[in-house]
């Protein structure tokens, strides 16, 4: 097995999911390219741990997963918030932020 | 035969013996009078009814009991006549202890019968003075207090305990200077008082500090034991700092301004505080401190130099003034400057520094009060202009100023003439400058005492229309008579026999002067001088005196009318250098202080105007700046990597 080709793999998703986060206005849409992000490292994490012949990076994947569960729910807890005051889930009209 | 030409020297030899018997209720002499202000002060309104007279009493009750206590130590053994007693440890701070410790010795008893004597007269006489006064509960509260922090200041064995008595004295000062609230004047006068004594107590506590670092002590017995092992400057700077805090206290140059003003308080208090007792403070603290002025001839001639100025400028002022309370208190501040010069004498002057201050006593708070009682005929009236014939309406008034205006002046036999004379004598022998001074300084006494005797009591009527002058009842008489008395017969009873000089010199040391003037000369040219004085005092004033002042007036009569420019002075050089110097700091602080703070402010405000440009809301701005910053964090791991 050729650890190289899982994570060429990897980058390529984890750089679709960058791409999607900066280009994307829809907040859903933006949160699935996080996770797509999310399961990029998960699966470089594994690789690695195949090829290194231990458990570690596969625990390292149970985290992410875990952190990942807990931020869906406090994101689209969030999102839900703004659409209901906003009407729209475009981040683009949650600026409030700005200087 | 009026005091023993017999040439002599005495040292201080009285060592402190443990207070035993009657001796160890001294403290009862200050807890009387504390006891009266107390109950007044506390008890409020429900006090009215039986407060003053309950305040009138305490002080006799003291006095009484210094009576007794006086003739105990009378029969003493010289020796014992130094009685301390230790009441508790008030301060033990590794090296630095202080005893509240009382200590009575001639010196001390001296004060104490002056104080509780003249305190009970004036305390009697107030009882008819402020009868229509409806705040008098307060009135008395505070004046017993007075009489408590002064018998405090006398009778403590150590600098520190005197200094509480101190700011006692001062405080009651203020309190009752200010005592006619609703008056703006008082107010403003009560506050000058107090700001300048400050000044001199800053003074004396610098003394005290200095004490303490360079003895390790600050006990009278402790200071005459050690005082010979200090240097010469530390021994200097103690007498200078002394000196200020006694100037402070006492109204000597040039913290005298204050005295003056002090008149704005009812007049008993005039009496009491600002002619018998809390003036002569200073020549009291002076005394005390002979150990410390016995060994430093620069610190005694600063003294003399105060008392010189003094005297003639308090002469000087007494000349001008047309309210005879001023009139009365610019001669205070004379009469104390001959006592800061005797004091400043040396062994020569101390015994007479204190039996002037007794007979100065008698017959000043005497003339006060016989100045309150013309101000009581005359509804209040303070102005000599609006007085003149008063001595046919107020006979007893009339002989007893001037019993006290004759002893003042020195006349044979009457007490100034014991008192004055012998520290012309005493200044003489030190130099003749100073001889000459308080000689220059008895004729302009004359001078001022004689235009206000005859400003008052003679000359021609030019009373205010509604004036219905008439005499005082019999509480206020009646003090003013016993005080007359003792402007009589205390001269004479204070040398009958050496008297005072045996008394006091184990405490204070004494040493016989030399004037290079032969005694019965001097004699003569003092009464010569007074002589003078009095003659053109009546040449200008017997007959007629003017309703109104006169407006075309030598400059120096302006300058005395102004007190000699010292409220003046002291706003030139203190008030606008003061001012000056807050403007700079306020100007240091605004630009450079303030400044800077500004500074680091505005450079935090450019930095964020530029920086919160990057803030702008959108989400994956951010996103971006994160993936840059963690791919660039990458980028430097492997650079330092490889």
């Amino acid at each position: 097995m050729d650890v190289t080709n899982y994570i060429i793999l990897s980058a390529i998703l984890f750089s679709i999911g960058a791409v999607g986060v900066l280009v994307r206005r829809n907040a859903i849409v933006m949160f699935m390219s996080i996770e797509l992000m999310l399961n990029a490292t998960n699966l470089a994490f594994v690789a690695f741990a195949r090829a290194n012949g231990n458990f570690d990076g596969q625990v390292v994947a149970f985290f992410v997963m875990v952190v990942a569960a807990a931020e869906v729910v406090i994101g689209l807890a969030i999102i839900m918030a703004i659409f209901r005051t906003r009407k729209t889930a475009s981040i683009d009209e949650a600026n409030l932020l700005r200087a | 035969m009026r005091y023993s030409f017999a040439l002599e020297a005495i040292s201080p030899s009285l060592t402190n013996q443990v207070a035993t018997g009657s001796f160890a209720n001294l403290w009862l002499l200050i807890a009387l009078p504390l006891f009266g202000a107390l109950v007044l002060l506390l008890g409020g309104n429900r006090t009215n009814s039986f407060g003053p007279l309950l305040a009138a009493l305490m002080p006799i009750a003291s006095f009484g009991f210094a009576v007794y206590l006086w003739l105990e130590l009378l029969a003493l053994p010289e020796e014992l006549r130094s009685q301390n007693l230790i009441l508790f440890e008030w301060i033990n701070i590794g090296s630095f202890q202080v005893p509240f410790g009382l200590q009575l010795d001639p010196l001390s008893m001296s004060f104490v019968l002056l104080i509780t004597g003249v305190g009970s007269l004036i305390h009697i006489y107030s009882l008819g003075y402020m009868d229509h006064d409806p705040g008098k509960r307060r009135f008395f509260g505070y004046l017993n207090l007075f009489v408590a922090a002064m018998l405090l200041l006398v009778l403590a064995d150590n600098y520190l305990l005197l200094y509480v008595g101190w700011e006692g004295v001062g405080l009651a000062s203020y309190l009752l200077i200010g005592y006619y609230q609703h008056k703006p004047s008082a107010a403003a006068a009560a506050k000058k008082a107090f700001v300048v004594n400050r000044v001199g107590d800053v003074g004396l506590s610098l003394a005290i500090m200095l004490m303490f670092v360079a003895f390790h002590t600050v006990t009278f017995a402790g200071i005459s034991d050690k005082a010979e092992q200090g240097s010469a400057t530390v021994l200097f700077l103690i007498g200078l700092f002394l000196l200020v805090g006694a100037a402070g206290k006492s109204a000597q140059v040039p913290l005298q301004s204050w005295l003056l003003d002090a008149m704005e308080g009812p007049t008993p208090v005039s009496a009491l505080i600002h002619a018998a007792t809390m003036v002569t403070a200073g020549v009291y603290l002076i005394v005390r401190s002979n150990s410390i002025y016995d060994l430093s001839v620069a610190a005694q001639n600063a003294v003399i130099v105060v008392g010189v100025v003094t005297l003639l400028a308090g002469a000087f002022i007494g000349m001008a003034k047309d309210d005879i309370k001023k009139a009365l208190a610019a001669s205070t501040m004379s009469q104390i400057g001959y006592m800061v010069l005797a004091a400043g004498l040396g062994p020569i002057g101390y015994v007479y520094a204190i039996m002037h201050l007794l007979t100065h006593g008698f017959f000043k708070a005497g003339m006060f009060l016989g100045a309150g009682s013309v101000m009581h005929a005359m509804n209040d009236e303070v102005d000599m202009r609006k007085f003149g014939a008063l001595r046919a309406v107020m006979l007893i008034t009339f002989g007893t100023f001037f019993v006290g205006y004759l002893a003042i002046l020195g006349v044979p036999p009457f007490a100034g003439f014991y008192s004055k004379d012998l520290i012309i004598e005493a200044a003489f022998d030190r130099s003749i400058i100073a001889g000459i001074a308080t000689l220059l300084g008895a004729g302009i006494t004359a001078f001022y005492m004689s235009r206000l005797i005859l400003m008052t009591f003679f000359s021609n009527k030019r009373w205010e229309d509604d004036a219905h002058p008439h005499e005082s009842p019999a509480t206020m008489t009646i003090p003013m008579i016993l005080l007359a008395v003792g402007s009589v017969a205390s001269g004479y009873l204070l040398t009958f026999n050496d008297s005072l000089k045996h008394w006091l010199a184990p405490v204070t040391g004494y040493k016989t002067p030399e004037p290079p003037i032969a005694i019965p000369v001097l004699i003569a040219m003092t009464l010569t001088t007074v002589a003078i004085g009095v003659a053109i005092a009546i040449r200008m004033y017997l007959r007629q005196a003017d309703r109104v002042a006169p407006t075309n007036v030598s400059i120096f009569t302006k300058a005395a009318r102004k007190d000699l420019y010292g409220d003046a002075i002291n706003e030139a050089v203190f008030m606008r250098g003061g001012q000056k110097v807050v403007n700079g700091t306020t100007t240091v602080d605004n630009s450079v202080v303030e400044g800077s703070v500004r500074f680091i402010g505005r450079i935090t405000l450019g930095l964020s105007k530029i920086i919160r440009a990057t803030q702008t809301g959108y989400t994956r701005n951010y996103a971006l700046a994160m993936l840059l910053g963690a791919s660039l964090m990458l980028l430097l791991a492997a650079i330092v990597r490889l």
